[in-house]
């Protein structure tokens, strides 16, 4: 569903290429042994080599390859047994070494694919052009002095992907859709917590208009889009400023453009224009980085589930619509939950219950899955109370509130409160014949025509039984004693 | 090869954050033409269907176990620091 915009001279397509930078999940940085936690107190998590003391050296973390390697199937991508690690040099007073050691021409993961899930329940593939690891830089924080920048090098050298797309993106809801299946992949494969605030996440945005089917025209790129909001909203802005140029009879110049989140605008980073002379060359301090066919295998043996085949499972094995699946597996904490609660149980209703009652009850708390007052056996527990009849659906909401509160088992609170369902048609009996016996004008009209009155009776017969009258039977029993 | 021009030069100067003034972009020029010129009769060697030399040893890439053993010195990353403040480097201010 490529998106169009409509111009003064007709119609505009966009074409879009992302960048993903994604922190790998490591305990040591990609060079050198130095942690990789966020928030600590500057420069102390920075090793001699991470400040590019002279005479450093260099070496890479193992564990940092298999990530990548781990990564590049997830995305269904050709690892290459042979990667080159390169210099890529420019001066920034947060990049000591002068040089960041990335991967240029041949790096550790090249082509694939992803399928991301559009708004309108359609699917469509993105290519992946390559994968490859490289050195974050430091911190630099410009607004505590009038004229001094401060730096912080805790950042610098810990392990990054960048993961680049081709430009098969044709519109923003195709970007968010792009950038929310990446972090999932991410998250599930848990090579990046996917944090977007920490900036453990950042996306850079390749942007170019031309007439549908028309050749490509010439692309800018949008940096420091750091949500899936700002995703939005640069793509958005850029393309209109484009397309506004071009129908004024000028040209979009190709350069790097910052996303400024308070004034909702695009802006021209000149400085960059020369940066871009980056002279790569083979970084001589490090050889050729080999992955042998058998280390790809055992790390293929290690992939868990990832969300497209979980989803898929979820409406083939449970039955669940695509909405409700998509819903579950958006988050992998999430979908075991599903699995847990679902657990000998009728799988649609405890989806049902996850998707409208826990996560809507969560979130009006403020609390995420991990903190859940109800822990997925007791929800289950709940659910199988509902299927065997136990209580009606809507004394479980009573119940399901009072578990949010207290944490206890359903079947405690059901015991306690004595909220059984009554299904002695006896007792729902005697109930019914109270009330046709305290309502004659009722009963009198009800049996002259005024069908509607069916309900006053069911909601009295609830109301004395205090909601445990089993609904069917007081609907069967209603209908035969009023006849 | 076409000949490095005195642009040339000074942009490599430039790229490089090397002060040059124009009298020795004159003979800077002339000295790296002189290496590019070298460079040219190496190319001259039939090297199709040889594989880079990447290293002269035969060696593989020595990798690290993913372990927390290093930093945690703030105090001597800053030692040579021209100015710092708080556990930062502290340099004339650089805004993109």
């Amino acid at each position: 569903m490529a998106q169009l915009i409509k111009g003064e001279t007709g119609e505009w397509e966009m074409v879009i290429g992302m960048e993903v930078h994604a922190q790998v999940i490591a305990n040591s940085k990609l060079f050198s042994g130095a942690s990789t936690a966020f928030g600590a107190e500057p420069n102390s998590q920075v090793s001699i080599v991470d400040a590019a003391m002279p005479g450093m050296l260099p070496v890479p973390n193992a564990f940092v390859v298999e990530q990548a390697v781990k990564t590049g199937l997830g995305l269904n991508s050709k690892i290459n047994h042979t990667s080159v690690f390169e210099r890529k040099n420019y001066f920034y007073p947060d990049l000591p070494q002068g040089y960041q050691i990335s991967q240029f021409e041949h790096p550790i993961v090249g082509e694939g694919v992803i399928e991301i899930d559009l708004p309108d329940g359609s699917v469509k593939e993105i290519g992946i052009t390559r994968l490859h690891l490289e050195q974050d830089a430091g911190k630099s924080v410009h607004d505590q002095h009038p004229t001094k920048s401060y730096v912080d090098l805790n950042r610098s050298g810990c392990a990054l992907m960048e993961i680049v797309s081709e430009p098969d993106i044709r519109g923003p809801e195709e970007a968010v859709a792009y950038l929310s299946k990446l972090r999932m992949i991410l998250r599930y494969l848990e090579t990046c917590d996917g944090n977007m605030d920490e900036g453990s996440m950042r996306a850079d945005v390749n942007i170019s208009v031309r007439k549908p089917g028309g050749p490509l025209g010439i692309r800018a790129e949008i940096k420091n889009v750091n949500s899936l909001k700002a995703v939005q909203q640069a793509i958005d802005f850029e393309v209109r400023r484009q397309i506004e140029i071009l129908e004024d009879g000028g040209e979009v110049v190709q350069e790097t453009r910052l996303w400024d989140p308070a004034k909702m605008e695009t802006r021209s980073m000149r400085s960059k224009e020369e940066a871009h002379d980056y002279r790569y060359f083979p970084d001589p301090d490090l050889l050729p980085l080999h992955v042998t066919q058998e280390q790809i295998d055992a790390i293929k043996a290690t992939l868990p589930e990832l969300p497209d085949e979980k989803k898929h499972r979820f409406m083939q094995a449970h039955g669940l619509s695509a909405y409700d699946a998509s819903v579950l597996i958006a988050e992998k904490a999430r979908a075991d939950y599903f699995e847990a609660a679902a657990n000998n149980n009728d799988p649609k209703l405890a989806a049902n219950w996850v998707i409208n009652e826990l996560l809507g009850g969560l979130n009006k708390d403020g609390l995420d899955l991990e903190d859940s007052p109800i822990k997925a056996e007791q929800l289950g527990g709940l659910v199988a109370l509902i299927s065997d009849n136990t209580i009606s659906g809507k004394i479980a909401k009573d119940v399901f509130a009072e578990m949010m509160k207290s944490g206890k088992d359903a079947a405690v609170i059901v015991e306690e409160k004595g909220l059984k369902q009554v299904t002695d048609t006896g007792a729902i009996e005697a109930i019914i014949d109270e009330v046709i016996a305290e309502n004659p004008d009722n009963v009198a009209a009800y049996r002259g025509g005024k069908d509607k009155l069916f309900g006053f009776f069911v909601g009295q017969v609830m109301k004395k039984s205090q909601g445990k009258a089993n609904p069917a039977a007081v609907n069967e029993i209603l209908k035969e004693k009023l006849g | 090869m076409s000949e490095l021009s005195k642009d040339d030069v000074k942009k490599i100067a430039r790229l490089a954050r090397l002060k040059m003034e124009d009298d020795e972009l004159e003979r800077r020029a002339e000295s790296i033409n002189g290496i590019l010129q070298w460079m040219e009769q190496l190319n001259e060697v039939d090297t199709d269907n040889v594989e880079p030399l990447r290293n002269v040893a035969d060696i593989e890439l020595a990798l690290r176990e993913d372990v927390m053993n290093d930093g945690g010195y703030p105090d001597k990353v800053l030692s040579n620091a021209p100015e710092e403040t708080q556990g930062f480097y502290v340099v004339p201010k650089v805004v993109e």
